[in-house]
């Protein structure tokens, strides 16, 4: 379920490095929690993110959320193809519905991040304190 | 909700519970200076036999019988009492935008045909359930502009309402926006000559009015395309909205940002209004202010809701679009019911009689030695005129004779004295605008 390359964060990012280039996008946990999603704000390109930052917004017909930048960069390129349909963020978001590339400005800041076994750790915890 | 006032008692409850002993210590971080120590110079309570009296007596003060030629943004306008026997029905009569809103079917269906009319009129694709009034409306225009395209200079026409350009300046000063003026030229119309010597490229959008301050139409479709090929928007302010019965919708521009008075709001005292933004579809979420959508039930019935309120400040905080939570609903329906009443046909007759009115009252005072248009471009309902002395004295000799105007835009344009500018709507009878081009000739062959 969560690819064991990627690197995730407590806010429920994920983020792939590609040598200097990181592709970030937000988690299967996240986009269940959501429910349907129908809007994607995000940043334009050439923007620079700080890392805990906002940069945008996830919109679903129940709830808008944040996106935080799990590390710092500048704003490569960004997933047009959210724009006309948001609900790829359901059907595949660990895939096709990638938010943004971004030049990263330390590629080995990803490291500090969780890998997918704490990761999963992590929701399962959270999941257990949400039926308690 | 009632509003009851709090009893000592309760006063010391919430001082426990803030932790304070006294409402002096409450209080200690407002500096003594600023701090009231007498009461307000507030008079006693009336009983309600004297509070009619009293505003008995603040009516009778009202003038009479005068007739006015004063237009500037507030016009005067046939409307009929059916509008104030339905909108004073008790399902109706609210100024308050729903805030349970689902549970108001008939509000939000009434806000939803308020926005289709709005729609209709501007050959836009959305339009937001109402805005304070057309200032605000026009200034959250350029707000919107601004998050639209990322860029934080707007350019704005000279010939904007005066006020509307100090609503726009009053909110660009705290956010970050640069306003730019644009002249005018002997036409009354934009210059473009000074538009194209400006920064357009790299400016969020091209702010006009049409028909202008001056009350001349401005060409939309040539501005608009101006400003798209630097990549600007164009916002068309309207402030006279009659003149879309007959003047071509402002189809090419990005933002329509209205003043809804001239729909069956009186003048009373300069509002409060009714404005109104309108937009293309593609930038609904940058557009600020509520808006009512057509849904259906668990059952498929029509129903109508309150959507893409995440843009809203009740749950979007400081990331919302705007810091409107509310909208003018009375006057939105006011107007509603005004142009459904009028109807399609209605509105262009009324239109129509304006321009009519406008162009005989014109002709009229042109007659008159030393009497001459200040501006050669094509106008509405309204038309500035140039005298041979000071608008100020001319309206102090009109005024003895129970005759209001022309509006002085030396006010507001200092280059432009001995200018006066004139209305005449469909209110006006033929009899009163001969009276007024008598009283006017008498006054200039009287040697100051």
């Amino acid at each position: 379920m969560y690819p064991s390359e990627y690197r995730y964060t407590k806010d429920h990012e994920w983020i792939k490095v590609e040598g200097s280039t990181g592709t970030i996008g937000i988690t299967d946990y996240a986009q269940h929690e959501l429910g349907d999603v129908v809007f994607v704000e995000l940043p334009k390109v050439g923007a620079a993110l700080k890392a805990g930052e906002s940069f945008g917004t996830v919109e679903s017909v129940k709830a808008v959320s944040e996106i935080f930048a799990p590390v710092s960069g500048e704003v490569a390129e960004i997933n047009s193809a959210l724009a006309d349909s948001p609900e790829k963020i359901n059907q595949d978001p660990h895939g096709a519905a990638w938010l943004l590339k971004l030049r990263l400005a330390n590629p080995a800041d990803a490291a500090a991040l969780m890998d997918a076994a704490a990761y999963q750790a992590y929701i399962s915890e959270q999941s257990k304190e949400q039926s308690a | 909700m009632r509003y009851l006032p709090k009893s000592p008692a309760e006063r010391e409850q919430m001082l426990q519970a803030v932790g304070a002993r006294s409402v002096d210590e409450l209080f200690r971080s407002i500096p003594e200076t600023f701090r009231l120590r007498a009461p307000l110079p507030l008079p006693g309570p009336l009983s309600e036999a004297e509070i009619i009296q009293y505003f008995q007596a603040r009516a009778a003060e009202n003038s009479r019988g005068f007739v006015s030629f004063l237009g500037a943004g507030v016009y005067s306008h046939l409307r009929s009492v059916v509008t104030d026997s339905l909108v004073q029905r008790g399902e109706f009569l609210t100024s308050y935008t729903p805030y349970q809103a689902e549970i108001s079917q008939g509000t939000l269906t009434a806000i939803f045909e308020f926005q289709t009319l709005m729609c209709q009129l501007t050959a836009q694709e959305v339009a937001n359930a109402s805005m304070y009034d057309g200032s605000t409306a026009l200034t959250e225009a350029a707000l919107m502009a601004n998050r639209i395209t990322g860029k934080s200079r707007v350019l704005v026409a000279r010939s904007v309402h005066p006020e509307y350009r100090e609503v726009l300046r009053t909110y660009a000063k705290h956010t970050g926006i640069e306003v730019e003026e644009i002249a005018y030229q002997p036409s009354g119309e934009l210059d473009r000559a000074a538009l194209n010597q400006t920064r357009l490229s790299g400016a969020a959008a091209l702010i006009v009015q049409s028909p202008n301050f001056f009350g001349v139409l401005e060409d939309v479709p040539a501005l608009a395309e101006a400003a798209h090929a630097s990549g600007a928007l164009l916002v068309a302010g309207i402030a006279e909205p009659v003149s879309l019965g007959i003047v071509r919708p402002p189809a090419e521009a990005d933002i329509v940002a209205i003043e809804g008075q001239a729909f069956g709001v009186p003048p009373s005292y300069g509002g409060p209004y009714v404005g109104v933004i309108a937009t293309r579809e593609k930038f609904v979420r940058q557009m600020p202010g509520r808006l009512a959508g057509q849904s259906a039930d668990d059952q498929g019935r029509r129903g109508f809701v309150l959507t893409l309120a995440t843009r809203e400040q009740h749950i979007r905080r400081e990331k919302a679009t705007s810091n409107i939570c509310t909208n003018e609903a009375l006057y939105a329906l006011v107007t509603t019911i005004h142009l459904c009443l009028l109807g399609k046909e209605g509105l262009r007759e009324m239109a129509l009689q304006n321009l009519s009115k406008a162009r005989f009252a014109l002709a009229e005072l042109e007659k008159i030695p030393g009497v001459r248009r200040a501006f050669s471009g094509r106008f509405f309902n309204e038309f500035a005129l140039e005298f041979p002395r000071s608008v100020k004295l001319i309206n102090a000799a009109l005024l003895r004779e129970k005759i209001a105007g022309p509006f002085v835009l030396g006010r507001h344009y200092p280059e432009l004295t001995k200018r006066g500018l004139v209305c005449v709507t469909e209110t006006m009878p033929r009899a009163e605008i001969e009276r007024f081009a008598n009283a006017l000739r008498r006054i200039l062959e009287t040697p100051l």
